[in-house]
């Protein structure tokens, strides 16, 4: 999926992970929620931690910090419910972060060919460079994934 | 801001079983429960599979010419292995699923389809999530327990024991 860029004055929403900043579109956020409790069930996919409930809705969570920042977040502060694209539709997912989030409008400078598929855009905000995030190449999805899970996983078989 | 996606919900009701595997909550439509057995009288028509395919399936239950592949519920979903007590035969399928016991019945009212962000084995784990007092809870695929594939190698393994068993059984 190709996101709509356009450099000039895009409304981003700064977050926190850990220590490091990073910024969304304003458009991909759907919320932002205090940490409730996360259900948790037997799956395979590493990068999900389970579910939270959400007035009837039930969310993923996708902790990202160690993709971002090389560590698992230790202290969350909210969710982040941002919207991912998928082949044929959208779905919430929850995204833990540290600290406050902020709504800014600001110049963004478009990805280069060797940034990681999960930066759209680079910000230069108060003096910080900061990457602009692709959601959906951040976050798993099975079309993403099916194929690395058939080349990872061989059934198991006992001789 | 967005306004929220649509969401996958079914509003019909259906019956469910509540019931624990290694201490994990679980539901499955009763309509895909045709037995309920505590393990202590399956014991007796059970047997052991010789050279076990699969970690999760080391017993099989002949029924005339039908074979029930007994699936130990800790093992298929990667939890602790705990002290099983009870038995689902699970309608149309060749799955019998060793469990710890059984919650409660009660009434599942909408079936959230698996969020995609759960992308691995666990699609075919799981019919979906539902939601019962204030709890997320799996309602698991009574087909996800053993794959097409898994079926085979178990139907073959079978073949292979029933083939060195009726040669034992030849006269010298």
């Amino acid at each position: 999926m190709t996101l709509p860029l356009h450099p000039e004055g895009q409304s981003l929403v700064l977050l926190r992970i850990g220590e490091r900043r990073f910024a969304l579109f304003a458009w991909q956020i759907a919320e932002l929620v205090a940490p409730s409790r996360i259900f948790r069930f037997p799956h395979r996919t590493a990068e999900t931690e389970g579910v939270i409930l959400r007035r009837g809705r039930i969310i993923p969570v996708c902790d990202v910090s160690t993709i971002l920042t090389g560590q698992k977040l230790t202290s969350r502060r909210f969710y982040l419910i941002a919207i991912r694209q998928y082949e044929r539709q959208s779905e919430w997912i929850a995204i833990p972060v540290t600290g406050d989030c902020e709504l800014i409008n600001v110049d963004m400078t478009p990805a280069g060919p060797d940034d990681p598929a999960h930066i759209t855009a680079w910000i230069s905000h108060n003096g910080e460079v900061i990457e602009v995030l692709n959601v959906n190449a951040l976050t798993p999805g099975p079309w993403e994934s099916t194929l690395q899970a058939t080349a990872a996983r061989p059934m198991e078989v006992h001789p | 801001m967005r306004p929220a996606p649509e969401l996958k919900v079914s509003a019909r009701t259906e019956q469910v079983i509540l019931f624990r595997v290694s201490g994990q909550l679980f539901a499955i439509s009763s309509a895909s429960v045709q037995e309920v057995r505590s393990v202590d009288s399956l014991a007796s028509g059970a047997m052991d599979i010789p050279n076990p395919c699969l970690r999760k399936v080391r017993h099989v239950i002949r029924r005339g010419d039908k074979s029930l592949f007994v699936v130990n519920g800790a093992v298929h979903f990667g939890l602790q292995p705990a002290p099983v007590a009870l038995v689902f035969v699970l309608r149309r399928t060749k799955t019998a699923l060793l469990i710890d016991g059984i919650e409660k019945m009660t009434t599942m009212t909408r079936l959230q389809a698996l969020p995609l962000a759960f992308c691995h084995e666990e699609r075919g784990w799981y019919r979906g999530l539902t939601a019962l007092d204030q709890t997320v809870i799996p309602v698991v695929n009574p087909e996800g327990f053993l794959s097409p594939e898994e079926l085979q190698m178990l139907n073959a393994s079978q073949i292979e024991s029933d083939a060195a068993a009726a040669q034992a059984e030849l006269p010298q």
